[in-house]
């Protein structure tokens, strides 16, 4: 029973897995990750939405990392647990089931309408940014909470203040954890599709993003363009299954990092 | 000799308001360059009158104190005194072994580091003298760059005794500084705490008799968060004043 259950787990992830390689496999070659789209996509490669893709992570994190990591700090070193505390930290948990097409719809609303980014690399940064949040909180409490409290009285006991102590002991000590987090937020964020394709995503650029208001083809976007708006199935197939396949990779990379980088890091400490 | 340090007066505290007291009205005076220890059985407030002499317990939320504690004749409870600069002047060691996951030299420079001290040759010499006090130079000057947490749990509890050096503190608080090591990393740090005694002043808790007896020169005996009685160590380990004092070191509870 236990076996067949795990069995049936994995076949679906290799069944998943084999059907992409078998149907992608021919698509990938340096032309393809290394070219913009061509003829209406019927063509050429998929190197605008991967660059796309790395903006929009780039953006991402630059917002929810340091929002995540400091609403940790202020949850775990400053807050005394009072009841609100207990309902910011519930509102945050409570963020990381808003469903991403919902997310999306309010991204359109407030990033693009209200503050006038308009469907720009920014305002889909920022929706996945609010995307990756929650989980980068929860990831760094537990980080926070993982530091120990003799670390924290030691550094008080040499005369550090709350903030030199946070700062200089807490954090550095909680780093890996709050990295590995950071991480698996990343691949997280590469791959959604619901809360760009309002914001920011487009189904078609000529060329990169060159500053944060203008729009970015993305590889989850991509895909589900050539899946959905091909008039011409049998060319654009091929390219579908080739960029799901650089997705998936892209995706499993990063995640893979994070797993390996947790681990070491946590032999070391 | 007879300089008196620390003094402290009808010192209260509670855990929280209503709570029962965990210390009761505790008056005692800690001598300059002199080794004070405070024994007792588990639960008896040595360690929470420990935490009292550098405050400490201010991390306790609702903890309720009362009475005074003068360092050089300065009532350390007083608004005004500021706090970091108080626990720079009254260092710590803790019961375990607490290093940061910080390189051995990292953590030693801790304290001058925030103190303000930037310029690296100075430090270097801070990290050499403070090594050298705690016992620990010539095991360790070859590897200052390796992570304090690869030493042994004696050499461990010697770091952290220099780190807490390091800053050049004036009294040494230390709570159960040897209850977490083997026997002979144990008498290695007592003949520390020993040569201590002749720079620093020391104040340290311990539930080791024996301990007490080899290193202190004022004993304190405490019951259930009272002060029982205090005076010099073979006095008290010889001939106690107090009945309870006399059962508890004769070992008929404990």
């Amino acid at each position: 029973m236990l076996w067949g259950c795990m069995a049936l787990s994995t076949a679906v992830l290799g069944l998943i897995l084999a059907f992409l390689i078998y149907r992608g496999a021919d698509a990938i070659s340096w032309e393809f990750i290394s070219e913009h789209p061509r003829a209406g996509m019927t063509e050429g490669g998929i190197i605008t939405p991967i660059v796309g893709t790395v903006q929009l992570i780039l953006v991402s994190m630059t917002f929810a990392f340091p929002v995540g990591v400091i609403t940790a700090v202020y949850f775990n070193e400053y807050s005394h647990g009072g009841a609100l505390t207990k309902t910011l930290r519930l509102a945050v948990r409570s963020l990381a089931s808003i469903p991403s097409v919902v997310l999306g719809l309010f991204g359109f609303a407030f990033f693009c309408v209200f503050l006038s980014f308009g469907a720009s690399l920014l305002s889909a940064g920022l929706t996945l940014g609010c995307l990756a949040l929650p989980t980068l909180v929860t990831a760094s409490e537990t980080a926070l909470q993982n530091v120990p409290q003799e670390f924290r009285d030691a550094s008080y006991a040499l005369g550090a203040t709350r903030w030199q102590t946070i700062y200089k002991v807490v954090l550095p000590s909680a780093f890996p954890g709050i990295i590995t987090g950071g991480i698996l937020c990343i691949g997280r964020v590469a791959g959604e599709t619901a809360p760009i394709m309002f914001t920011g995503a487009v189904f078609f650029a000529p060329g990169f993003a060159r500053n944060i208001f203008d729009s970015v083809m993305a590889l989850p976007y991509h895909i589900y363009v050539l899946a959905t708006a091909g008039t011409q199935i049998d060319k654009t197939g091929p390219l579908q299954y080739g960029t799901i396949l650089v997705l998936l990779t892209l995706v499993l990379g990063i995640s893979m990092i994070g797993i390996v980088a947790r681990a070491r890091l946590r032999r070391r400490i | 000799m007879d300089d008196v340090k620390m003094k402290i007066e009808s010192l209260s505290l509670s855990y929280s308001r209503g709570a029962p007291l965990a210390l009761k009205d505790v008056s005692m005076g800690i001598t300059a360059n002199s080794v004070t220890a405070f024994i007792g059985p588990s639960g008896c407030g040595k360690s929470t009158f420990l935490r009292c002499l550098n405050r400490m317990n201010d991390f306790v939320r609702d903890v309720y104190i009362k009475g005074m504690v003068m360092l050089d004749g300065m009532d350390i409870y007083s608004p005004d005194v500021d706090v970091t600069n108080l626990r720079r002047r009254v260092g710590m060691v803790f019961q375990r072994p607490n290093p940061f996951p910080f390189s051995i030299r990292d953590n030693i420079a801790y304290g001058p580091k925030l103190l303000g001290e930037r310029n690296r040759s100075k430090i270097e010499e801070i990290v050499e003298r403070s090594l050298i006090s705690a016992g620990l130079w010539e095991e360790v000057r070859d590897r200052l760059g390796e992570m304090a947490t690869s030493l042994s749990g004696g050499q461990q509890q010697r770091l952290c005794i220099a780190r807490a050096i390091a800053v050049e503190p004036e009294v040494l608080l230390m709570d159960e500084p040897t209850s977490a090591l083997d026997p002979i990393a144990t008498a290695r740090v007592e003949e520390l705490v020993r040569e201590l005694k002749k720079d620093y002043t020391v104040a340290i808790v311990t539930h080791n008799m024996q301990q007490a007896a080899r290193i202190s020169d004022t004993t304190a005996f405490f019951l259930m968060g009272e002060l029982v009685e205090y005076g010099p160590a073979d006095v008290i380990f010889t001939t106690p004043g107090d009945k309870r004092t006399e059962d508890y070191i004769t070992g008929r509870f404990g």
